[in-house]
Formats: C-alpha cells, sequence, structure tokens
C-alpha cells in the first residue's frame, strides 16, 4: 500500500489505528511517576518560597527551623552562592544587546516574584520538611512591585537595577519598511485591533519533581526529574551545578504531562544536585498544586497590536504586528525566544505580500514565562483570526470568504512567506469548506437569524479560525540565524537483536504523546516484523545519551524521521549479508513481509530474522562487514513543517447569565501524513480543550500586589469533562516534502486554532448587541458586562 | 495511631501518624504508587480510589478514617484473568495519554457506572467533574466510560 505518491512506500503498518503500548502500565499503576520512585536514605527538600512579589531579604533567621524534630539542615541563597558554578541557564538570547538577569536558584539578597525561593529546608521526610518551613523567618522590605507590561515598559521601578532598564530586548523583523508604510498609506481598509493574552498556568496533572542521587564511591550522580527534556537538562545541569557532564545521567521517568512548562532547567533541580553532592544522600522534592502556581513558568502574556491593510475587495495589503510581550522576573531557558516563534506567523496563512514585525519584551514582578503548547503560535493565530473578522465586517463579507480570498494559494506552495520563511506545503480551501459541512455551516447561520429575529435572548455564535503553524522546530542553521543556542537535529539509533527482535533508541523524549507506539509502527512497517517485537528506549541519558527531546511538535518530523532513516540504514546492510546469503547483488533483492528475495526469482529467498542471526554469529559475512545489525542517524531537516486547518466554534450565550456553552465544534486539521491516526485525534481532542480554556476559563489572576490568586485548581479552571462536548473531527493530507514521511506535527495544532475559533464565536454570538469586542476568558462576569458596556450601561 | 484495614484484598495493620494522610499512607507507608496525586485541594481527582465500593479522593480523607474499610486502588482492579473492563475500554478507546489521571479516572469511572448503569454521555460528563484530565479532551474517555456502562 502507498500512502502518497510523493513519499515513502509502506507495507500498511504506518496510517493504521493502533492501541498503545504504553497502555497497560499506566492503567494499572505499574508506571513510575517522579513522585513514585522508591530512593531509601533519602531527605526532603521543602522550599521556603517568598510571599511578596518584590522585596529586599533584611534577614533570615533559621534557627527555629533547625531546632525542628526531623530537619537535617537549612540552607539561605548566601549558604549556597558559592556552589554553584552559573545561574539558572538562557539559551536564547534573541539579541546580542539582551537585558537577562541573573537568576540563582535560591534569591541573593532580593526577591523578584512570588514563590522566589529565599531558603531550603532538608528534613527527614515530606511532612518533617514542611514543619521545618514553618520555622524559618524571613524579614523582608517591600518593594514596590510591577505587574503590569504597560507599568514595567515606564521603567519607574526597575526591577534588576543593575540592568537599568525592565526592557529585555526588542526585536523587528522588517524587510521591507518603505513597503509597509506605502501599504498601509494607499489601503482602502485599515484595521486596527489590539489583543490582551491572559497568563495562563500550564497545569500539567502530575506537577514538577527532581530527586539527586549521588553514587557514593565515583562522584556520579543521577538527577531524576519530570522533566520533557533530559538531554538539554544534563548539559545544563552540568554547566550550572558544576558537575562534569559525563559524570551526570539525567532520568525523567514516565512524565504525567509538560504542555512546556517541564521544558526549563529549574531551582529544584540544581537545587537537589547541590545537597546531594554535599549530603551524599538522595535528595528529592516534589511540588505542590499550589507551589506550581507560582514556581512553574506560565504561558502567553502577550498585549499585541496588529494593523491589517486591505483593497477595496478586502485582499490584504501589509500586515504589521507590535508585541509587547512578558517575560516575568527572570529568563527561563527559553523565555526569550517565545515571541520570536510567533513572530513568523502573524500574517497567519494568507498571502500577504508586506509585513513588519516588532517586539518589545518587559521583566515584571511576576513568575517566569516560557513555552506553553504552541508557543508564540497561538498567540500570533489569535491576533490575525481575529483581525480578519473584523476585517469581514468592514469589508461586509462573511468571515469564511474573507479567508477563502486571501488563501495563500495552493500553486504558490513553497511559498515565500514575507516573514522569510519558505512554507513547504498546503491546500487550505479544502479543510475550510469542510469544517463548514461539519458545522453545517448554513443552517446554523439561518438558526442564528431566527433566534435574533424572534428576539431570544439566548444568543448563537459561529466562529472560523484557520491557522497554520511551524512546527518540527528543527533546522540547526535557520535556530542560528535566530540566536538560538542549540541546535535542532535529533538522534536515533535502530539494532536488530540476534532473534529478530528490534530496538530503537530515540533522543525524542515523550511525556504522553505514545512515542513507544508510533516509533515501533514506523519501524514495523520497514522491517515487516510485528510492532509489538520492537522496544522503544527513551528518557535516560545512559541509554539514549545523544537528543534534543520533545516540543514544538518536532518529535515525529525529526525524530521519527530519523528514526526511518536508520532504520533504511539497518535494511541497507541487511540486504548485503542476504545478497552474501543468497549469492545474489544487493541490488536486485527487495524486503517485504521481513523477508529478502531476489526480485523474478521466485524461492530465492531469506528471511530477515535469518540475516540478523548470521549478523550477530558473524560466521561468513561478507568481506569488510562489521558484525550485527544496527545504525544510527542524526537528522538535522532543511525546513520546519507546517501544517494547518480550519476549525470552526458554535456557541450558545445565555444573555442574562452571560454563560458561554461550545454547543458544537468542528476542527480540520492537515498534518501531512498519518502513522497512527488515532494517536493524532487524541491530540487533537486535548489541544482543542485545552485552547478553549483560554478563551473561556483560565486566567492567571493576580492582585496588585503581585499576589497569584488563582494558585490552586478550584480558582484556575481547568476544564473539566461537564464543560467540554464530543467535537467533530477530520482531516486532510498534504504531504510535507522536506522529510521522507511526508509528517508535519500536530501536538499543538488544536490549541493554536481553537482559542480564536471560540472568541470569534462569542463575539459573533453578540454582534447584533453591539459588542465588536470581548476579552479573554469570557467568564460569565466579563460578558454580561461587556453586554451592558455596549448597550450604554456600566461597564 | 493504630489502624486496620484492607487494601487490594489484603489486610493491613499499621502505625500512622494521626495527620497523615490517606493518599500518602497508601502510596508511601504500602507502597502503592499507583495513586497519583495532583493537588492540594482535592480538586483534579488523581487520587480517587474506591472505598467500600464507592469512589473517594483519598487526598481528602486522613488514614484513621480509613479504619476498617475496605478499599480497592488501581493495582487491585486488574482481575486474574486480565484488565478489568473498565481498563480495557480506557485502552480501547484510546482514553489516556500521560495516564497520570488515568488510575483515577478509571476507578471513578468504575464507581458512577456501577451506581448509574444507565447514564448518557452527557451524565458521564457530569459525573466526572471532580476528575481533571489535561490530555484527551475527555472526549475518549466518555466514549470509554459509556462503552462499559452499556
Amino acid at each position: 500500500m502507498t500512502v502518497t505518491d510523493d513519499t515513502v512506500t509502506t507495507s500498511g503498518i504506518i496510517g493504521q489505528p493502533r492501541l498503545r503500548k504504553e497502555d497497560p502500565a499506566l492503567l494499572t499503576g505499574e508506571a513510575k511517576f517522579m513522585d513514585d520512585l522508591a530512593l531509601p536514605g533519602a531527605l526532603w527538600v521543602h522550599c521556603v518560597r517568598s510571599p511578596h512579589a518584590h522585596a529586599t531579604i533584611v534577614s533570615i533567621d533559621t534557627s527555629a527551623a533547625l531546632a525542628t524534630e526531623g530537619v537535617e539542615a537549612v540552607y539561605t541563597g548566601a549558604d549556597l552562592a558559592d556552589l554553584w558554578e552559573a545561574p539558572l541557564p538562557c539559551a536564547w538570547p534573541v539579541t546580542d544587546d539582551m537585558k537577562s538577569p541573573d537568576y540563582w536558584p535560591v534569591a541573593q539578597g532580593k526577591v523578584c516574584h512570588v514563590g522566589d525561593i529565599v531558603a531550603v529546608v532538608v528534613a527527614s521526610s515530606r511532612y518533617t520538611s514542611a514543619d521545618g518551613a514553618e520555622g524559618v523567618v524571613v524579614d523582608y522590605e517591600v518593594l514596590p512591585a510591577v505587574i503590569s507590561i504597560e507599568d514595567a515598559v515606564t521603567d519607574e521601578v526597575v526591577i534588576h537595577e543593575g540592568l537599568g532598564s525592565n526592557v529585555s530586548y526588542e526585536w523587528p523583523l522588517i524587510p521591507d519598511p518603505e513597503g509597509v508604510e506605502a501599504a498601509f498609506a494607499n489601503a482602502t481598509h485599515h484595521i486596527t485591533e489590539t489583543y490582551v493574552h491572559q497568563r495562563l498556568i500550564p497545569a500539567p496533572m502530575e506537577p514538577r519533581g527532581v530527586a539527586a542521587v549521588p553514587s557514593p564511591h565515583n562522584g556520579d550522580m543521577i538527577l531524576y526529574s519530570s522533566t520533557q527534556i533530559p538531554h538539554i537538562l544534563k548539559v545544563m545541569a552540568a554547566l550550572t551545578a558544576g558537575i562534569p557532564e559525563h559524570k551526570l545521567r539525567v532520568i525523567a521517568p514516565a512524565v504525567g504531562g509538560g504542555f512546556g512548562c517541564k521544558l526549563g532547567v529549574y531551582p529544584e533541580e540544581i537545587i537537589c544536585l547541590t545537597l546531594a553532592l554535599r549530603h551524599g544522600v538522595p535528595i528529592r522534592w516534589t511540588e505542590g498544586r499550589t507551589e506550581a502556581a507560582t514556581a512553574t513558568i506560565q504561558g502567553r502574556a502577550q498585549r499585541q497590536t496588529i494593523e491589517l491593510a486591505a483593497d477595496e475587495n478586502g485582499k490584504l495589503l501589509a500586515v504589521r504586528a507590535t508585541l509587547l510581550a512578558d517575560m516575568g522576573a527572570y529568563l527561563q531557558l527559553i523565555t526569550p525566544g517565545v515571541p520570536l516563534l510567533g513572530a513568523f506567523l502573524f500574517h497567519g496563512l494568507y498571502d500577504v505580500p508586506l509585513y513588519s514585525f516588532t517586539c518589545k519584551s518587559v521583566f515584571t514582578n511576576l513568575t517566569p514565562t516560557d513555552a506553553y503548547r504552541g508557543a508564540g503560535r497561538p498567540e500570533a493565530t489569535y491576533a490575525i483570526e481575529r483581525a480578519m473578522d473584523v476585517l469581514a465586517l468592514e469589508v461586509g463579507v462573511g468571515p469564511d470568504e474573507i479567508r477563502s480570498l486571501n488563501f495563500i494559494p495552493t500553486e504558490k506552495f513553497p511559498y515565500d512567506s514575507p516573514a522569510g520563511l519558505v512554507f513547504d506545503s498546503g491546500d487550505y480551501q479544502p479543510a475550510l469548506d469542510r469544517a463548514k459541512e461539519l458545522i453545517n455551516w448554513e443552517d446554523r447561520r439561518a438558526e442564528q437569524a431566527e433566534r435574533r429575529a424572534t428576539g431570544s435572548k439566548t444568543h448563537l455564535g459561529l466562529g472560523i479560525s484557520t491557522y497554520v503553524e511551524m512546527c518540527g522546530l528543527a533546522p540547526s542553521r535557520v535556530l542560528a540565524s535566530l540566536n538560538y543556542g542549540a541546535g535542532g537535529w535529533e538522534s536515533a539509533t535502530v539494532r536488530i537483536l540476534p532473534t529478530c527482535k528490534v530496538q530503537v533508541v530515540t533522543g525524542a523524549t515523550p511525556h504522553g504523546q505514545g512515542h513507544e507506539t508510533a516509533w515501533s509502527m514506523i519501524v514495523a512497517d520497514r522491517l515487516g516484523v510485528d510492532p509489538d517485537d520492537v522496544e522503544v528506549l527513551h528518557s535516560d541519558t545512559a541509554i539514549s545519551p545523544l537528543g534534543l527531546d520533545t516540543y514544538g511538535s518536532r518529535s515525529l518530523s525529526v525524530g521519527g524521521t530519523a528514526i526511518w532513516m536508520a532504520t533504511e540504514k539497518v535494511v541497507e546492510k541487511a540486504s548485503l549479508i542476504a545478497a552474501h546469503m543468497l549469492e545474489a547483488n544487493a541490488d536486485d533483492l527487495e524486503l517485504a513481509n521481513g523477508v529478502f528475495s531476489v526480485k523474478g526469482t521466485p524461492g530465492a529467498e531469506v528471511p530477515l530474522a535469518g540475516v540478523a542471526f548470521a549478523a550477530f554469529t558473524a560466521h561468513d559475512l561478507p568481506d569488510g562487514l562489521e558484525p550485527n545489525l544496527q545504525a544510527e542517524v542524526t537528522w538535522d531537516p532543511p525546513n520546519f513543517t507546517f501544517p494547518f486547518g480550519a476549525h470552526i466554534a458554535l456557541v450558545e450565550i445565555d444573555e442574562e447569565t452571560g454563560e458561554v456553552e461550545i454547543i458544537d465544534y468542528a476542527a480540520v486539521d492537515d498534518c501531512g501524513n498519518q502513522i497512527n491516526p488515532m494517536i493524532v485525534e487524541g491530540q487533537v481532542h486535548g489541544g482543542i480543550v485545552q485552547g478553549i480554556g483560554q478563551a473561556l476559563w483560565e486566567e492567571a489572576v493576580y492582585d496588585e500586589d503581585g499576589q497569584c490568586r488563582s494558585t490552586n485548581l478550584g480558582d484556575y479552571l481547568v476544564p473539566s469533562a461537564a464543560e467540554t462536548i464530543d467535537m467533530k473531527l477530520d482531516h486532510t493530507v498534504t504531504p510535507s516534502p522536506t522529510n521522507p514521511l511526508g509528517v508535519k506535527g500536530i501536538g499543538e495544532a488544536g490549541t493554536i486554532a481553537s482559542t480564536p475559533a471560540v472568541m470569534n464565536a462569542v463575539v459573533d454570538a453578540l454582534r447584533h448587541l453591539g459588542v465588536t469586542e470581548m476579552a479573554m476568558p469570557a467568564s460569565p462576569m466579563r460578558v454580561r458586562r461587556t453586554i451592558e458596556a455596549a448597550q450604554g450601561g456600566v461597564s | 495511631m493504630q489502624i486496620s484495614l484492607t487494601i487490594n484484598g489484603t489486610e493491613y495493620c499499621e502505625e500512622v501518624e494521626p495527620r497523615t494522610l490517606l493518599v500518602h499512607f497508601i502510596r508511601d507507608q504500602l507502597g502503592l504508587t499507583g495513586t497519583n496525586i495532583g493537588c492540594d485541594t482535592s480538586s483534579c481527582g488523581a487520587c480517587t480510589i474506591l472505598v467500600d465500593g464507592q469512589s473517594a479522593k483519598s487526598c481528602n480523607l486522613l488514614a484513621v478514617q480509613a479504619e476498617g474499610s475496605e478499599i480497592t486502588t488501581i493495582e487491585g482492579l486488574a482481575g486474574e484473568d486480565g484488565l478489568h473492563p473498565m481498563q480495557q475500554a480506557f485502552h480501547e478507546c484510546h482514553a489516556l495519554q500521560c495516564g497520570y489521571c488515568t488510575p483515577g479516572m478509571v476507578l471513578a469511572s468504575v464507581s458512577l457506572v456501577e451506581e448509574y448503569p444507565d447514564l448518557d454521555g452527557q451524565g458521564v460528563r457530569e459525573g466526572l467533574e471532580g476528575n481533571l484530565c489535561r490530555c484527551t479532551g475527555y472526549q475518549n474517555i466518555v466514549k470509554a466510560v459509556l462503552s462499559v456502562g452499556k
């Protein structure tokens, strides 16, 4: 069976829904998450955290804590400062003059956000470490807190005095400034919209956890962490904690979700390493949910202005985006890079000749921000997709029509984007057409009109969001041009064992995405073995020493491709041995269903299993050929991949209560070829709900002193089953030409598309009441107030 | 204090601090780590177990409150002949991804179907409101529960 003519020929395993091999351990409690590890003799860390957003530490009295039963030691920042080689790393200095404060694992004299660590209690148990923390008395001199981006840019209060300003960097991408100015000057329609992306708490169901386990004999150290990035963590932790890289092994056990927030090098990881070296025993820490709200990175937090210039028909002439981004108190691993990931996509999937993007990123006295599901791309998509609805209204056409008019035409691919990227492949109109079918667009429009005509107080709204995203964060040379501090390749090893079972080693570290199943399918498809006969090794730097881990929907298009290529190399070698065994020419052999045969010569065949055993015994191999069947590939793709799709939300709003209910949702996504459609569908479901969460419920709420008022899952509303509905999914298939599998990536698509779809639907539902814009989240109170304001009442 | 209780068919008689939460007792003292902790406000449901056949959040109980009760954790759900029908349904419907909420979600679902065998999709959704999942978007979880209910 052929997946497409453009890419590899497959034997039929690729493309089939296949139940996950990960499931049984997770379903029976056998899987070991971070906090499940039994580490005899371990001491527990409790972090004493700042209750203030901005304060000077006058003094810390640890005497009562030290006297607490079970407490072994208490450390302040001053006690530990000499033990670290370097502050916590930021791997993405986007400009040469970017301002970056020292980010020490424990505060040095001053705290810059609620949750900043001021002292560490080490005790015999989880409970006694908390007891000890109660006894730590810190005297603070509270300073004025900078909470908003708008206040931050004034520099009235400078958070990191040594930097002289709260502005970390300014980054422009304006290929043709005069052209953009001229386009706006000559445009018939000039739309200017401002949107705010509230701060989000990523909230994976498993909070973070760390354990550092020293070897008493040779200085080796194992760092266990609930991280998405064991490989990157290893390098960064070695540099920060001052441990020789070859003495450090990082293991990510089963990880209970990441969504970007476990893509960091955190204070607690360095603290546990440092203290394990000092105490010579395992040191562990587990985050509480309330702690997670202020100590783990947060997402979004941008204020964006987007301008569209269009001709009289609504055809876009130019797009200009201006961004203010809140970095939070410090720069985490890739904090400054998040706005850049959106910088290339504020023009969306539209054929726009001229483009301008500028970004100013500032420090505030809030928890650091960093990559959260989609990272930069949901922000960009939100702006353009909301603004396109405004343009449609102004031009007097439907939201579907304005999009169709402006889609990049299929014949223009590969498409040179105005921001300087090359979009690999795309065919946007069919996705929108199909989504309209799934939602019954015309019928729903008629129903909406009828309700308005009859004066119903329950309003219907339809919202479209079409999107393209940039996935497979990889091409190392492109990342270099953005000052990113690492490459973007991925490594894979494929090894056929003596009994013809197969071992795959991957650097693409999973945290719930089902890599073991998908990778097994890729290998099994090519080799003709059962996917259950493939073992996938990952998440341990001693077993998988090379890798760049999982984020940005890169695992399949980069890591999966590496696996396909390594499999091909193994097949090449195996065919030399098979040819030797069959006394044939290797070029005349083909491998199908696990058997090598000579083309056109019935009966001249040898099973792969026989070849594998011959490679193992090495009794009679072709001259010069090494024994065993294994190959390693490191794949650095030539380009990103650009998945796309169209989502449509149908909402109903009760005018009296302001409650928004999603009553139908259609999503058509194109991630190129699919390896396992069941996994794709699951990723889309979860992504959509996460994006709806931002639109309707989720917000890290801060008061004017910088206190987070949504520190638990009672106050921070992660959607439950009761708020969500069954979604209608479909897909189109436009393979990527940048990798042999023709795959693109899907993990973030739902989150990118659903937020603007829902918000466009909310505004659409209330437009006849005079509502032109709605801020997020569209909570009942905000909806009520917006309606009242639109109708001339109090706002 | 000393408590006696039965977990997954095994009787335990253990010494606990009065302040010990049931979830910590099960996880740390007995080593049954299949029950997960996802929050500290009894909001997420990851620590859901069955106490005398009914679902309960084990972070919301003290160990001493479980005196004399019969508890099932995820480790005790599968039978000798394989996965419990609810576990099997979650597997077949792809109702889990990272799997962290899964033990609690499965046990809450077992209890829900036991109590209300005729629930429709909306009923399942409302019945599982106390169990949060960040990965699946719930659609496949609802599908799995309905497939067992019928």
